[in-house]
């Protein structure tokens, strides 16, 4: 067999895919190499990450067709798609699910806003110094430690010693039960979820705007001196693309929200800060309902690659 | 100089914004710091006290009656091994990605992606149950395992960006030469990512140490992270406030640290590199 039948003519193998998107010229030569190369450079990271992302749904689909409680694991009886059923009628998984998205509804609009002002202060020129230790205190709560978020929650908003409540009396609040009542414990839920990611947006959108080149910027400023008309007409078009991150990416996290949560509220009070992973969690190990959980934990799975896959139809840049 | 007269807000109104992100930004990390300097009869006081007694015994507890330093070796143990092998394992498909034109691009690309934005409850449940199986709950293996699930897509994110902005002209001059890909690789561009890789390692490292569900799934004593071992002082009678804030405190500095090293990058690194 002649050495170059071995070779993969990857650019042939393209032709179907070719006429949605023409493979770039540059990458003709390089993109020709013996598939033994090719695979060793690829396979171990995509067989370990199928050994560990995606044999375990296989075993999860499995579990979730059965009558799986970890309290009797001598017998796991076949119940077909009855969990399924349960599920897709349980009211209190579309609860979750809800609380959810009102937590994601109500944050983000909050951190966009509050992180686009960031942003814009930051961006003017002058005061260097304090910008650049603003700068950095945005670093803090973006890599505290979830949980430790939501410890620092549970003693910073305690109805009697808690800091949050002292503050609040010295504008003459008279002190509220934060942890304790179901609304207060998801407004402090939302409080937390803002304080940790508006910093985000922030410096999302600061990287936006830095990306607007400064000639076209300072031409806009000589025309006009409205701020809302340079941020609309000139700088908005770049902020387009950490927008979309933003959105893909706090609704994501929210669907994945549990660290913060658990730790300052384990849901309650009652299920009022039960947000969906949370939820499959309590039914999995605290229920042991692991049938039940796993197709919870399944349906979840498919809203969560429906809605990506909207995501990154609609907005995403390509590899 | 440029004037910015109506548009600007006055030097004195930016002054007191920016006062105030900083303060907001800063405020619950200093009220962690000063809650583990107190005793709990301090740390029980109403109104909470601002000024008071410093002690560092809450330190010396947590570190040497509590469990806390052994979890933090063990935090530290984990977050560095599955870094390393996310690393070994995430460059060279990295390099695929960025250098080889191959049928299924997209769909690998999609699959790394969505790897991001699945709760990691979905993986929890299968992965506890066949853990238990093979008798191998509580032992590092699994959390080193079980994290790369999420280093390891950051890894390649963020290397395919690196190596891509290497200039294909060095590749090809080094084909000509008679250089096999893997010397390539190995010698050409692996040294020329190093920013790259450092600032995934960096993530990496990040979210391994900060991650607490699947600890909290998958531990029990001999190999539980720091901040499971934070969470479980929540479960007493009375709750050791000083002790939970000195083990944050313990927790939270490296990574304040390490996030500060690569605050350029963050925003690269948290959005995967959909935003440079």
């Amino acid at each position: 067999m002649p050495g170059a039948a071995r070779e993969v003519r990857i650019s042939m193998l393209q032709k179907t895919q070719d006429l949605e998107r023409p493979v770039p010229k540059e990458s003709m030569n390089a993109g020709t190499v013996p598939r033994g190369t090719f695979l060793g450079f690829l396979s171990p990271a995509v067989v370990t990450l199928a050994a560990i992302g995606i044999a375990p749904l296989a075993f999860a689909i499995w579990t979730s067709m059965r009558d799986y409680n970890l309290t009797r694991l001598q017998r796991t009886p076949f119940v077909g798609l009855e969990n399924y059923a349960t599920v897709l009628t349980d009211s209190v998984f579309w609860d979750a699910m809800g609380r959810t998205f009102t937590l994601l509804i109500i944050a983000l609009p909050v951190q966009i806003a509050a992180g686009l002002g960031i942003a814009l202060i930051l961006h003017r020129p002058g005061l260097t110094f304090l910008k650049t230790i603003a700068r950095l205190s945005l670093v803090i709560p973006m890599a505290t430690t979830y949980a430790v978020v939501g410890l620092l929650g549970q003693i910073m908003f305690n109805l009697k010693y808690g800091v949050v409540n002292q503050l609040l009396g010295f504008i003459g609040i008279t002190p509220v039960n934060w942890i304790g009542d179901p609304t207060n414990a998801f407004a402090a839920i939302v409080f937390w979820d803002v304080w940790q990611w508006t910093p985000f947006c922030a410096l999302v959108f600061l990287a936006g705007l830095t990306t607007v080149p400064g000639e076209i910027e300072e031409a806009a400023r000589l025309e006009t001196k409205s701020w809302w008309t340079v941020l609309r007409y000139v700088q908005l078009p770049f902020l387009v693309p950490g927008l979309t991150a933003v959105l893909i990416l706090r609704t994501a996290d929210t669907l994945k929200q549990f660290d913060m949560v658990f730790t300052m509220t384990r849901g309650g009070p009652g299920s009022s800060t039960e947000l969906i992973s949370l939820l499959i969690q309590r039914i999995g190990f605290r229920a042991f309902d692991q049938g039940l959980a796993s197709a919870q934990a399944m349906i979840l799975l498919v809203i969560t690659i429906v809605l990506s896959r909207l995501y990154i139809h609609f907005f995403y840049r390509e590899v | 100089m440029r004037e910015h007269t109506t548009s600007t807000p006055s030097l004195a109104t930016q002054v007191v914004l920016l006062a105030a992100i900083i303060l907001f930004c800063l405020f619950p990390f200093y009220w962690m710091v000063l809650t583990s300097l107190k005793t709990q009869i301090v740390a029980l006081q109403t109104p909470p006290a601002w000024i008071f007694d410093v002690t560092f015994s809450n330190y010396y507890e947590v570190l040497f009656e509590n469990a806390v330093a052994r979890s933090l070796v063990n935090s530290l143990v984990v977050a560095v091994s599955t870094t390393f092998l996310a690393i070994l394992l995430g460059t060279p498909a990295a390099y695929a990605l960025a250098r080889f034109e191959f049928r299924g691009k997209r769909e690998l690309w999609f699959w790394f992606i969505t790897n991001r934005m699945v709760s990691p409850i979905v993986l929890a449940l299968p992965f506890f149950l066949i853990v238990r199986s093979f008798d191998m709950l509580d032992t590092h293996i699994v959390l080193i395992l079980i994290y790369l699930t999420f280093n390891l897509p950051i890894v390649i994110w963020i290397c395919t960006d690196q190596f891509r902005s290497i200039p294909r002209e060095i590749d090809e001059a080094a084909i000509l030469e008679g250089a096999s890909q893997w010397r390539i690789f190995f010698s050409l561009c692996l040294p020329l990512a190093a920013p790259g890789i450092a600032v995934s390692a960096i993530f990496s490292f990040i979210f391994s140490w900060n991650e607490l569900m699947y600890a909290l799934v998958l531990t029990r004593n001999v190999a539980k992270t720091a901040p499971a071992v934070a969470v479980s002082f929540m479960e007493g009678y009375s709750l050791p406030y000083g002790k939970i804030m000195a083990t944050s405190t313990l927790i939270v500095v490296p990574v304040i640290i390490f996030a500060l090293i690569a605050s350029k990058q963050l925003v690269r690194g948290l959005t995967m590199g959909a935003v440079k």
